[in-house]
């Protein structure tokens, strides 16, 4: 082969392989990247019953609810609006989840408003707080300064 | 006074590194002789000064002395001694001073040790070492100084996030800051190529034993985070796709590319122009790793403190240094000559598609961290991309590399016929057949991905061994050895994911004592639980009994901890590894009719992915040993050519 050819060849490879990886890439973001509401969202946007997405809030204070198979939980997310979006979990709920606390769940919406979580993220930091939500988004070992 | 001296240590150093800038460069020019010695002896000047400010950092560490800010917020006197030691980097301003110290002292031993290169080219590598190095040390003394005072000081330290107090923190990080740093001093040596316009194998050969050392040291940090997810985190996976665990994942990536594209310059002298591009490319995302973790605009366990002027800081870096390493590219690229050229279908050729699919996952897992991040910076929406597009996405490039991988050591250099490589390969690749038909007739419920996992798993795991087939094994070299060993382990990592993915058994209940589970082959029984209390924790343990068909019983204990400086609970899963897999259960809460929250799960060679990484890190080794010793053998007939 003639250089001037394998570096057409080899230039030719190398814009398949990155269009492919391009491409690959977008249709999977448009399918697979999931949006995160917190609880205005829902009532400004409306329910996104096409996809998975991910929800966070505060865990209402008194609203965790089990049910008798002892490994569901009903619960109420709000934020600093009056808006609250009903999750229901099947599962081991992380270490740092309880009430009055930051929680992420990822999952679907039911048309009735239910959000069916399959996943509720641990959050590792205790201080951890949904983005709008912090005071000041300072994290605690800073609080020494 | 320990920190006063540290603090002067760190001050001395980072002018001994402005120093070693401008010697190095003022000895590029000819005639320079007396200057390269010169800028060695500044370069492990200040390795030392550096290493010395860290000893004296884990000294006020283990002696707990509250009137250091930095050891009162995140160390407590009550804690074991092992996790005073670790938390002397579980924090911010202690782990950018362990990576500058890495960086000073990786800059020393290259000063100490490098004997090959042109005397331009080492000036200019360990110039731009120093320039890296300036840095970070500005970063360190006007935005995290680890030895600043605390006044009054307090009566008790804050202690250490629980999680991170486990052996694991010990050295993970570490592992990870000797990848990145590794990295920086292959990036280095490529920048002084380039000024010197010296891209070749001479330059390759400097070069490979850094890249190849810091791939070891990635791919066992990589391993043992997420080995350390797996069973700190209690949610039975092993990679989350976490931005954190991409953030090393991309280095690992560019390095991986990197090593093969070095050793094509190194033994065929091609690739040059692309190999320096890999260079530059891998500390770019080494630096982006860093920004990731310690600009705090993540939320996780590594994202130790949230200032944003640090960010912007370690931004300012990050553009300045890989804007500055692409400019440099940019121009001098046109300088470097073509190297030799070789058949599309020849080792050389495997190790293009190689370095192209790496570059493609890399791309996919770059756009999958950084694009949230970017769409909540312009638009405000917050997005998460989580592992649905990571495993759609690069899965099936990733399953494409490793069948090239397991064919690209068969291709004999510059050019080989088709048909004899599909003689050579047809053995493999019979094997992965027999494999397929047999899972689709005993598994017929099994997911397409999981299946073609383990029947590419299985055949690369014959195709990488093959090399050795026909040789005498006591002559192959050590870096066949190893290039076979990492391969391998690719295989039987890739066998474990598959196995994990597609044979997991789980099992959610909420059990009274005395009531039995089953999971997988394993029926288990509760006994209830009891408090039990450690040094600064104190915990309710699961009392579980397990035992597979009429095999022996044994005892599984999972806890549910409190620590108690600063109050956080965790959650220690117990798990019982048997040879075919392991055994995993995690404790949740009490509900009010005294039932227990038990997760149990049966995940079928699932060790099979760590010890994989493992064997991979080992090849890395056994060549790194391989190399390092034939070159030292060559040595004295280069002398004797130059």
């Amino acid at each position: 082969m003639k250089p001037k050819n394998q570096r057409l060849v080899l230039l030719l490879l190398a814009l398949v392989a990155v269009g492919g990886a391009v491409l690959l890439a977008m249709t999977a973001m448009r399918d697979q990247a999931a949006f995160f509401y917190a609880p205005a969202d829902v009532a400004r946007k409306g329910l996104p019953l096409d996809r998975a997405v991910r929800i966070g809030g505060m865990v209402k204070g008194g609203s965790i609810r089990r049910h008798a198979d002892g490994v569901t939980i009903d619960f109420l997310v709000g934020d600093e609006t009056a808006e609250t979006i009903p999750v229901r979990f099947t599962g081991i709920t992380p270490d740092l989840f309880r009430e009055n606390s930051g929680v992420v769940a990822e999952g679907r919406f039911q048309p009735n408003g239910l959000f069916l979580a399959t996943e509720i993220l641990a959050k590792h930091d205790e201080n951890y707080m949904p983005p709008r939500l912090g005071p000041d988004g300072r994290h605690k070992s800073e609080s020494l300064e | 006074m320990i920190a006063e001296a540290g603090l002067a240590a760190l001050w001395l150093a980072a002018a001994l590194s402005l120093l070693q800038l401008l010697l190095g460069a003022a000895a590029v020019r000819p005639g320079g002789e007396g200057g390269l010695r010169a800028v060695r002896a500044v370069a492990v000047a200040q390795g030392v000064l550096a290493g010395l400010a860290f000893l004296f950092l884990i000294w006020l560490f283990l002696r707990t002395d509250l009137s250091v800010q930095l050891v009162a917020a995140n160390s407590h006197s009550a804690k074991p001694w092992l996790y005073k030691f670790a938390g002397a980097w579980g924090n911010h301003e202690g782990s950018m001073l362990l990576w500058v110290t890495v960086l000073a002292l990786a800059g020393g031993i290259v000063a100490l040790l490098e004997r090959r290169l042109p005397r331009n080219t080492l000036s200019a590598t360990l110039a731009a070492q120093a320039a890296i190095g300036l840095g970070f040390y500005a970063f360190l003394l006007f935005a995290s100084n680890p030895f600043t005072r605390l006044s009054p000081v307090p009566v008790e330290g804050n202690g250490l996030n629980p999680l991170l107090q486990d052996p694991g923190l010990a050295f993970h990080p570490p592992t990870l800051y000797f990848g990145y740093v590794g990295i920086s001093v292959a990036f280095s040596f490529a920048v002084g190529a380039l000024v010197t316009r010296d891209v070749g194998p001479a330059f390759a050969r400097a070069m490979r034993p850094w890249v190849l050392g810091a791939w070891i040291f990635l791919t066992l940090g990589i391993t043992a985070g997420s080995y350390w997810a797996y069973y700190e985190l209690g949610w039975g996976g092993w990679w989350f796709w976490d931005p954190v665990e991409n953030a090393s994942l991309m280095p690992w990536l560019a390095a991986t590319a990197l090593l093969h594209s070095v050793t094509v310059l190194a033994t065929r002298d091609g690739l040059r122009a692309w190999t320096v591009m890999l260079a530059v490319v891998a500390f770019s995302m080494s630096m982006i790793g860093t920004f990731l973790v310690r600009s705090g605009i993540l939320t996780s366990v590594h994202a130790f403190a949230v200032d944003p002027r640090r960010g912007a800081f370690i931004l300012v870096l990050l553009t300045f240094y890989i804007g500055g390493a692409l400019a440099l590219y940019g121009l001098r690229v046109g300088t470097v000559k073509e190297g030799s050229r070789f058949d599309l279908l020849s080792r050389e050729g495997a190790l293009v598609a190689n370095n192209l699919l790496l570059s493609a996952i890399l791309g996919i897992v770059f756009v999958g961290t950084l694009y949230p991040l970017a769409v909540e910076a312009v638009t405000g929406d917050k997005l998460s991309v989580g592992p649905p597009y990571f495993n759609s996405a690069a899965g099936p490039i990733a399953l494409a590399l490793v069948a090239i991988m397991g064919m690209g050591p068969l291709l004999r250099w510059r050019r080989d016929r088709l048909a004899s490589l599909a003689n050579r390969i047809a053995l493999p690749v019979l094997l992965g057949a027999l494999i397929l038909l047999a899972l689709s007739l005993f598994a017929p419920g099994m997911r397409f991905l999981p299946m073609l996992g383990l029947t590419v798993a299985i055949g690369i795991g014959a195709a990488s061994v093959a090399p050795l087939w026909g040789r005498n094994l006591r002559r192959t070299p050590l870096f066949t050895w190893g290039m076979v060993t990492a391969h391998l382990g690719i295989a039987v990592a890739l066998a474990g994911m598959a196995s994990e993915s597609a044979f997991t058994k789980e099992t959610l209940v909420a059990a009274r004592p005395g009531q039995t589970m089953n999971v997988g082959p394993f029926s288990v029984r509760f006994d209830g639980v009891e408090p039990v209390a450690g040094p600064n924790w104190t915990a309710i343990e699961a009392r579980l009994v397990a035992r597979r068909g009429e095999g022996a019983e044994f005892a599984l204990r999972p806890q549910a901890r409190l620590f108690s400086s600063p109050p956080t609970p965790t959650s220690e899963a117990a798990i019982r590894t048997v040879r075919d897999g392991q055994l995993y259960v995690a404790i949740g809460e009490e509900d009010e009719q005294g039932r227990w929250q038990l997760r149990l799960w049966w995940k079928p060679f699932v060790t099979l992915i760590w010890f994989g990484g493992g064997l991979v890190a080992l090849g890395g080794l056994l060549a790194l040993v391989g190399r390092v010793r034939r070159g030292r053998r060559a040595r004295p007939e280069e002398e004797a050519l130059a």
